[in-house]
Order: structure tokens, then C-alpha cells, then sequence
């Protein structure tokens, strides 16, 4: 499937939710968001590519994840959105508007800092109050109207009475929700967040991811957050934007994503997974010379690589075409336990899950039977 | 019994230790210290109680005195105002942009704690008396330098200047980029950030500079005496009128100078302690 | 900045980063400040030389032929040479209590040390003149048993010592205190002594901090005037050092002369700025950061 037949579908499919969100989005926070066109964009740091050509359709009013590696391109494709960055070639649209001669100031983002970069010497209300007061004095709301909106947004924060509070003196997450309500602040027409909770513990990154979630329902805003947690992005995100490399490897629901990635990278990086390299020849599969009970289902011949989720395979009796090899090691992973394994004549190191109570030789040749698959050309 | 009991409280005085050496280090330290300078400051002090009150207060009031203290002052604090002004560009620029020879002008920041006061008087004479470098070409105009308090201030600016740069340059350089970032995509332009978000978070390390540099433009002699001129009433510092009243054998009066300096000096220590407590409390940094 | 890692192509020529001032008002800042720092320190610094050769090169080098000029060398470095060693003692002492135990009051004590960088130099000379001086505490008692301390070597020996007290302790208390116990604690346990720890295994890691310290208290030292003016009594020949020497002959009109000294005392500034670059650039992180 191509990105583009993908997005398609995928729209249709966050128009759906977006319709049934739709009556909850309350009317005083509603704002006019816009759909972000990304076409082609290309960028290099000196000599080092950072993007190649990355071209990405994001609706109006949808929640999408960048997900990847470090290195992977993500942040500084949220920060060429924003117009804190320039590209080399290539351009980013806000609705139908080229953004590529407007400044950061004139794009109207909200963008959410990775350490917040809230301004310490003022108070909680001043730094929500700040892009209104900068406005010029043409569109600049009254100090009445200033202080009515940044009231609603330590309002929806849930931070009302710290607002005479200065960021010293406040929590990670409270910092977190600070930054939100700032970059909430300017009626931003789309809202870009890098790692939004990627400096709080564990337990108050899941409390916030949630509330995340009910901000954008109840407020409706074109939301893009960069995340290296692919957890975070699945459960959070109405569409993930797999990158890798500078390039963007998958966009997808969460169900697509995980059930059918579209590389090697996406199967490898979202999920736990395992990978064997096989031979594909006239429609058979083998690995080192022993040939599988696998469909290379019009998969080109020569070399490839086969890859299954633990827990999509199962231990097999005494049948043919089985993946043949030695259990190494057994460790117990929640409600069960994950073997791994030694196979084929190379020793290929793989992984299965089994039932926790299942009975397993700890050492003995075992037989895997993968239950679903996917086969990738592999460069010899 | 007396033992225990000493051992008890040095115990809880000093957090235990297995590193040797701390009775020999710190009691050499301590000698040191109050040999050099804590027992001489003290006996300075002491010194003023020969004087009475009334004769304190008349010295202390005298014109000659107010004149020199409020010369030294006033000239101290123009200095340090200028320095706080230039010292903010000189910072800033050391600090974020790149252009030939910076090094070696980030270098030269520090020649006035380098280079003898002495020499810098006589240079700086040199360069604004009459017939001077620059002298020659201003005095005509009727802008007179030397030798006047506008020397002083001139002395005094070359003096405090690595004070407010030396303070200013780190708290720059650790201003993050988000924080400029964050403050464009709210809508800021550039004037916008470095007025609101931007020097705001310099005024504490600026204060502690501009006090810096005013403390010690206060008790500078070296430097300004060569193109001071010092005339009494006029141009006269204080520190010169404490080495007046030495070589006339009047020790009265300049120990009661010195004090007043001392009592100022403390001013200015205290100011820069509430500072950075104030700032570390409000920002949580310096 | 950011303008350092611009990407091979250029940015389009509306671009402006975020972060940045615009050319003109860059290159006006610039501008300002270097003109400020050349005008007002480099300036002098290039005059002290210019007038030292005012009349050649013969005349230059002939005003180091006067024996008071000669004898105000040797004195600003015997000087120095009791001075320096002093206070480096005491600053390793001070920066190995300090730095290595914790006790109360010792933010107290850091701050006793750095009182003589707040106190004017003339009140350095004064305490002392207070104290040893013919009317001072103990004047009488030393003129009894014939002792000279103001108007004398002593004297100019101990006024530099109070101005230059802080300059290695402070320069070594923040370096110490920063690289913590561990190492010591690690020493020890194997069987090291104090002094053997000390010598191999706290040295090594302050030894560039300790060299800046020494460095800026011997210049401080060499060219101290205030304190030793009010000490020294101004004897030529005798109780003169170089800063003292050059008041006396440019109070004289000995221009070029007075220049001459000064220009001795510049190139040490110079050398102590120069070797002061070298260490920060390259010892940087072995060095305490903050203002000094």
C-alpha cells in the first residue's frame, strides 16, 4: 500500500472519530485549527542529512505521533514545521498557505519545549500571558481579557491558585501543564509538543498522557508530539509517523502499524519481534537448507528476511517445515514466558512466547511454528 | 570526662572523616588568617574607640571628608554604570557571536586585574592630560579630563569593567536556546525576547557585577591618583585622604576614614549576598 | 551559533533564525564593543609602550642603568618570592579544609577569606601601620628592641601578602570541593598516607587550577601600589618596588623612565594574560568556572 492510498484511508478513518469527539469539544476553548501539509522537505546539518524529502498530510484537528530512534529526524521535522528551522528544499503548508516566507512569530504555532524553557523570572500567570501581551498593540486583548483567558487555561491545566507560583517552584509535571497553557495561550492554529513527557517519571507520564488526550478532545487542536516511546505513541496518537533515518518509514493507525508494517525497521522497532534470514527459492522458503512450511506469497526469489512477533509463534510437535532449534534461555515476561532460542544449522539467535505453565525442556530441541509472518528482501 | 565531652562536640561541629590532616590544614589556616588579616582589621577598629563619639562624627563629617567619600562614590557608581552598559554588549557579543581576533579581545577583558593600577594611571594620564594622546585634541573643545572627577570616573570605568563582563559571560552562555525559541513561536519578535525574556534573566548576575565593580571603584587609589589631580574639595578620593592623614601622623582621622570605607565595603558585601539569595530563591539560580 | 552550523546550502535569504540578532545589529554590537575594548584597555596598555621608547631604544634600555631602578626590581621580586610561596601554602591548606570536610560555618570562613579582595588597598597598608607603625599598637615596643616593620621590607611584604591573600584558596576551594572526597577516601583505603594522597592523588587533578591561582596572585603581588605606598615610606633604594619606583620618577618628570618601569610591569600583565588564555582554553575543565 502506498503512503499516500494509507493517509487516505487513514483520514477517512480519524474524520469518523473526529465527528464523535466533535460534540464534547467545548465551545470556549474551540479554536480554528488547520490541516499541515508537508511536501518534500530536505534538510542537512553541514554535512549531515537530517531529512530526505519527508512528505506527510496531517488533518485538521488531529492528534498524530513522530516516533523514532534518536537521530531519526523527528524533532527536527516538528521544528521545520514550526519555522524554527529552515529547509533546505521543500515546503510546509498550514492549510492552504506556504509558511516557507512567514517567521516562526507569524506562523501561529504552539510549540511545547522538550524542557518546557519556561521563563524562570516570571511568575506561572506571566509566562501564559506572555504571547498576548507581545502582540502588537493593534490585536493585544485588554489586561481584563488577558487575565480572563490565562485564568480558563490554569483552568484546564488544573493549576489554578499556583499562578503567582514562579517555575522554580513547581513540580516536572506542573512545569509540563505551564508550558502547555502558554503554547495554549496564543489560540495556536496547530500545536507541536518534542518529547512532552519525556522528562517526567514514569508514573506521571502516564497520569499526563491521558490528560493529553482529554486536552486535545475537549479543545480540538491540529496536535503533532514527538515521542521516542512507541508505546506512548500507539496508545496516544490517532495516526504514527514511523521515522527512521530522515525518512519516514510508515504512517498508520495503531492497528496498521503494528499488524502490518510496511519495513523491516517499523516490524523491528515497533513491538518486540524476531527475525531469521531465509532464502527465498521458486516459492519456497528455507533457512540454512531446511525448508519451511512458509508461503513466500509472490515474494521475488533470493535472499530475505523472516520476520514474527514471540508471540505469534508457537511450539510445534512432530510436523514438517518447522524452524528446528535449541532453547538457551527462559525468562519470565508477565503472564508468560519468553524462550529464547538457537536456531537453524547458523545458530540464529530467536525469541517465542509460551504459555507461563506450558512445559518446557529448558535445554531440549524444541520445533517454532510462527502463526503469522512477514517476509522482507534482504541484500545478499 | 573532659575529653569525652570535647570530642562529643568537635564531633558534632565537623562531620566525621577517614581523610587525614584536617586539625593541621585548618589550623594553619586559621592562624594564617587571623594573623594577616583578621587581627589587624580588628585592631583597626578597635583604634576608633580612642576617639569619642563627638570627635568620630566631627571627622567624619567634616567637609573634606564628605567631599572625598561623596567623590569616590558618585565617581564609583558612574563608572560601574557605564561598565554595566558596555559590559552587557562586550558579554554578550563574547558570548554569541563569532568574528575575528575575539579571543584575543576576551582575553584583554582581564588586562585591568592584570595590569599594575599604577601603570594604568600613569597610561591613562598620558593619554588624557593636556597635551596627552587624546588630551590635545579634546581639551581645545573644552572637555577637560584630567585632572578633574571626570578622570576619576574614566580610572574608575577601566577598573570595574572585567567585573560586569567576568559575571555576566557564564549566565549568558547558560541562557538556553529553547527559552529564546519558546519566545518566538509566541509571537516575540527579536526586540521583544531581549527585553522581556532576555535581560530580565541578566539582572541579578548585572547587579552583582555593577556592585562588584562599584565596591571596588570605591576603594581604588592606584589607578585614579595620577589623573585625579587631587585637589581637596575637588578631586581628592578617599583612600587619598586616608594616606594624607597618615603622612601628616594623623591617625585618628584616617582610621576613622578607613572605617567609614570599611562600613561601606560591608554595605556592598551584604547587597550582593541578598541579591544572589533573592535571585536563587525567585529563579532558583544566580 | 547557529551560524556555525549552517548547512552547506545556504539559507534562503528571508530566513532569519529565531535565536539570532539581525546582521546590522549584530555587526553594531560587535562594532561597540570591540571599539569600548580597544579603546579603553588596549589603548593604554599600547601608550605605556609607546612612551617607554619615546626616545629610542638607547634611552629605554639606559633607564635600567639607574641603581634605585635596578634595586626596585629586585625588591618587587623578593617581594613576590616571600609573598607568593606564603599564600600558596595557605591556600592549600585552607582549600584542603575547606573542600575536603564538611563542619559548620564554613560558608562563613570562605567568606573571611575573600574580605581582603573587598577592603581598598590603602586600609590593607593602613591596618599595618596601625599596628607596627612608631604611634600603632605595638610601635613602641618594637622600637625598643630596634625591629622595623613599616618603612621597611617587612611591612611591604606583609601589605602584599593581605591584598594577595585570596587568589589561590579561592581559586582552589570551588576546584576541590567540586571533585569531592571519592579519590581520597579510595586513597586512603589502600593504604596511602595524608601527605602521599595529597602529593599523587589531589594535586594532580587541581594542579592547572593551582598554577591560574598562583599566577594571578603573583601579578596582583608584583604590581600591588596602594597597600605598599602607605607601608613603604617611599625610601629610594632602599623600600621602593617597581610601582612605587614609577611614581617617584614620573612625579620627578622623568617621563621616559617612569614609562620604562611601567612597561616591565605591562609585559608581565601581558604574559600573565597570555599564559591566563592558554590555561582556560586548554584546561578549561580543569579549572573552577565562574567570575573571578
Amino acid at each position: 500500500m502506498t503512503a499516500l492510498a494509507q493517509f487516505r484511508r487513514d483520514t477517512d478513518y480519524t474524520q469518523a472519530n473526529l465527528a464523535l469527539v466533535a460534540p464534547f469539544v467545548e465551545e470556549s476553548l474551540r479554536v480554528k485549527t488547520m490541516n499541515v501539509t508537508v511536501e518534500n522537505l530536505v534538510k542537512a546539518f553541514g554535512a549531515t542529512p537530517a531529512l530526505h524529502g519527508v512528505s506527510l498530510d496531517i488533518a485538521s484537528g488531529e492528534l498524530i505521533a513522530l516516533v523514532g530512534p534518536s537521530g531519526s529526524g523527528k524533532t527536527t521535522l516538528l521544528r521545520l514545521i514550526a519555522g524554527l528551522d529552515f529547509p533546505n528544499s521543500g515546503r510546509v503548508l498550514f492549510g492552504n498557505d506556504d509558511a516557507s516566507s512567514k517567521t516562526v512569530q507569524e506562523r501561529n504555532v504552539g510549540f511545547v519545549f522538550q524542557n518546557y524553557a519556561l521563563f524562570r523570572h516570571m511568575s506561572v500567570f506571566e509566562n501564559v500571558a506572555f504571547g498576548l501581551r507581545v502582540r502588537p498593540s493593534a490585536t493585544r486583548p485588554s489586561e481584563a481579557s488577558i487575565r480572563e483567558r490565562v485564568m480558563s487555561l490554569l483552568d484546564l491545566v488544573q493549576l489554578n491558585g499556583l499562578e503567582k507560583r514562579f517555575p522554580g517552584q513547581l513540580s516536572g509535571g506542573q512545569r509540563q501543564r505551564v508550558a502547555f497553557a502558554r503554547a495554549l495561550a496564543i489560540e495556536p492554529g496547530v500545536l507541536l509538543l518534542d518529547e512532552p513527557f519525556g522528562a517526567l517519571d514514569a508514573k506521571v507520564r502516564k497520569e499526563l498522557r491521558r490528560w493529553l488526550r482529554e486536552i486535545h478532545d475537549r479543545t480540538g487542536h491540529t496536535t503533532v508530539f514527538v515521542t521516542h516511546d512507541q508505546e506512548e505513541a500507539l496508545e496516544l496518537a490517532d495516526r504514527v509517523v514511523v521515522m527512521s533515518q530522515g525518512r519516514i518509514e510508515q504512517v498508520g493507525t495503531a492497528d496498521d502499524i503494528f499488524d502490518n508494517p510496511a519495513t523491516p525497521f517499523v516490524f523491528d522497532f515497533i513491538g518486540d519481534s524476531s527475525a531469521l534470514p531465509v532464502v527465498i527459492d521458486k516459492g519456497g522458503v528455507s533457512l540454512d537448507d531446511r525448508t519451511l512450511a512458509i508461503d513466500a506469497n509472490g515474494h521475488p526469489d533470493g535472499p530475505a528476511t523472516l520476520f514474527f512477533r514471540p508471540s505469534h509463534a508457537r511450539l510445534a510437535g512432530q510436523e514438517s517445515g518447522t524452524i528446528v532449534g535449541t532453547v538457551i534461555g527462559a525468562r519470565r515476561h508477565g503472564d508468560i514466558r519468553r524462550l529464547e532460542l538457537e536456531v537453524g544449522a547458523a545458530r540464529h539467535r530467536c525469541e517465542i512466547d509460551v504459555p507461563a505453565d506450558a512445559d518446557v525442556p529448558k535445554t531440549g530441541r524444541v520445533a517454532v511454528k510462527p502463526a503469522k509472518w512477514r517476509l522482507f528482501p534482504r541484500a545478499p | 570526662m573532659t575529653l569525652a565531652a570535647t570530642s562529643a562536640t568537635f564531633r558534632s561541629w565537623r562531620q566525621p572523616s577517614i581523610i587525614p590532616g584536617f586539625g593541621l590544614t585548618f589550623g594553619v589556616a586559621m592562624v594564617y588568617l587571623s594573623l594577616i588579616v583578621l587581627i589587624p582589621i580588628a585592631l583597626l577598629i578597635l583604634r576608633t574607640t580612642q576617639l569619642s563619639w563627638a570627635e568620630y562624627w566631627e571627622i567624619a563629617t567634616s567637609e573634606r571628608v564628605v567631599a572625598a567619600l561623596r567623590l569616590s562614590f558618585g565617581a564609583a557608581l558612574i563608572a560601574a554604570a557605564i561598565n554595566a552598559v558596555f559590559g552587557v554588549i562586550v558579554a554578550w557579543v563574547l558570548v554569541r557571536y563569532e568574528f575575528p581576533g575575539k579571543r584575543l579581545i576576551d582575553a584583554i577583558v582581564d588586562l585591568p586585574f592584570a595590569l599594575p593600577t599604577a601603570v594604568a594611571g600613569i597610561a591613562l594620564t598620558a593619554i588624557f592630560a593636556g597635551n596627552g594622546w587624546v588630551g590635545q585634541f579634546i581639551e581645545p573643545l573644552g572637555i577637560k579630563v584630567a585632572y578633574t572627577s571626570i578622570g576619576v570616573v574614566i580610572a574608575l570605568t577601566f577598573i570595574g569593567l572585567p567585573f560586569v563582563v567576568r559575571t555576566l559571560q557564564p549566565v549568558i552562555m547558560e541562557i538556553e536556546r529553547e527559552t529564546e525559541e519558546a519566545a518566538a513561536t509566541l509571537g516575540a519578535n527579536r526586540r521583544q525576547a531581549i527585553l522581556r525574556v532576555i535581560l530580565p534573566t541578566l539582572v541579578p548576575a548585572l547587579l552583582t557585577g555593577f556592585v562588584l565593580a562599584l565596591a571596588r571603584g570605591i576603594g581604588e587609589y592606584g589607578s585614579v591618583v595620577f589623573i585625579a589631580g587631587n585637589l581637596p574639595y575637588r578631586t581628592e578620593i578617599a583612600p587619598l585622604l586616608i594616606v594624607i592623614r597618615l603622612t601628616e601622623f594623623d591617625y585618628n582621622g584616617a582610621t576613622a576614614i578607613a572605617t567609614i570605607m570599611l562600613a561601606i565595603a560591608f554595605v556592598m558585601f551584604l547587597t550582593i549576598n541578598l541579591i544572589q539569595v533573592w535571585a536563587r530563591r525567585r529563579f532558583g539560580y544566580v | 551559533m547557529s551560524e556555525q552550523s549552517l548547512p552547506a546550502l545556504a539559507a534562503p535569504a528571508t530566513w532569519r533564525a529565531p535565536t539570532a540578532e539581525g546582521r546590522p545589529v549584530r555587526l553594531l554590537l560587535i562594532g561597540v564593543a570591540v571599539a569600548f575594548i580597544v579603546l579603553f584597555l588596549g589603548f593604554p596598555l599600547l601608550v605605556v609602550f609607546i612612551e617607554a621608547f619615546r626616545n629610542g631604544a638607547g634611552a629605554y634600555f639606559g633607564a635600567f642603568a639607574d641603581p634605585d631602578t635596578q634595586h626596585a626590581i629586585l625588591l618587587t621580586l623578593l617581594v613576590a618570592a616571600i609573598a607568593v610561596p606564603a599564600n600558596l601554602v595557605f591556600g592549600v591548606c585552607a582549600a584542603w579544609a575547606i573542600a575536603k570536610y564538611q563542619f559548620r560555618g564554613k560558608a562563613f570562613l570562605i567568606t573571611l577569606i575573600d574580605l581582603p579582595f573587598s577592603v581598598s588597598p590603602v586600609i590593607a597598608g593602613l591596618i599595618y601601620v596601625i599596628m607596627f607603625g612608631s604611634h600603632g599598637y605595638f610601635g613602641p615596643w618594637l622600637n625598643d628592641r630596634d625591629i622595623q616593620i613599616i618603612f621597611a621590607v617587612p611591612g611591604i611584604v606583609l601589605a602584599t601578602i593581605f591584598v594577595t591573600f585570596p587568589f589561590v584558596a579561592r581559586e582552589l576551594i570551588p576546584l576541590m570541593d567540586e571533585q569531592g572526597t571519592q579519590d581520597e577516601e579510595a586513597a586512603i583505603s589502600l593504604g596511602a598516607s595524608g601527605w602521599q594522597t595529597f602529593r599523587r592523588v589531589t594535586l594532580p587533578n587541581v594542579k592547572w587550577g593551582l598554577m591560574y591561582g598562583v599566577l594571578l596572585c603573583n601579578a596582583r603581588a608584583m604590581g600591588e601600589f596602594g597597600a605598599v605606598a602607605v607601608v613603604s615610606g617611599h625610601i629610594r633604594g632602599l623600600t621602593n618596588t617597581m610601582p612605587l619606583h614609577i611614581e617617584i620618577l614620573y612625579n620627578d618628570y622623568q617621563w621616559v623612565a617612569a614609562f620604562t618601569v611601567a612597561s616591565l610591569l605591562a609585559l608581565l600583565a601581558l604574559v600573565t594574560l597570555v599564559v591566563k588564555s592558554v590555561l582556560e582554553w586548554r584546561f578549561s575543565h580543569e579549572l573552577a568556572n565562574g567570575p573571578r
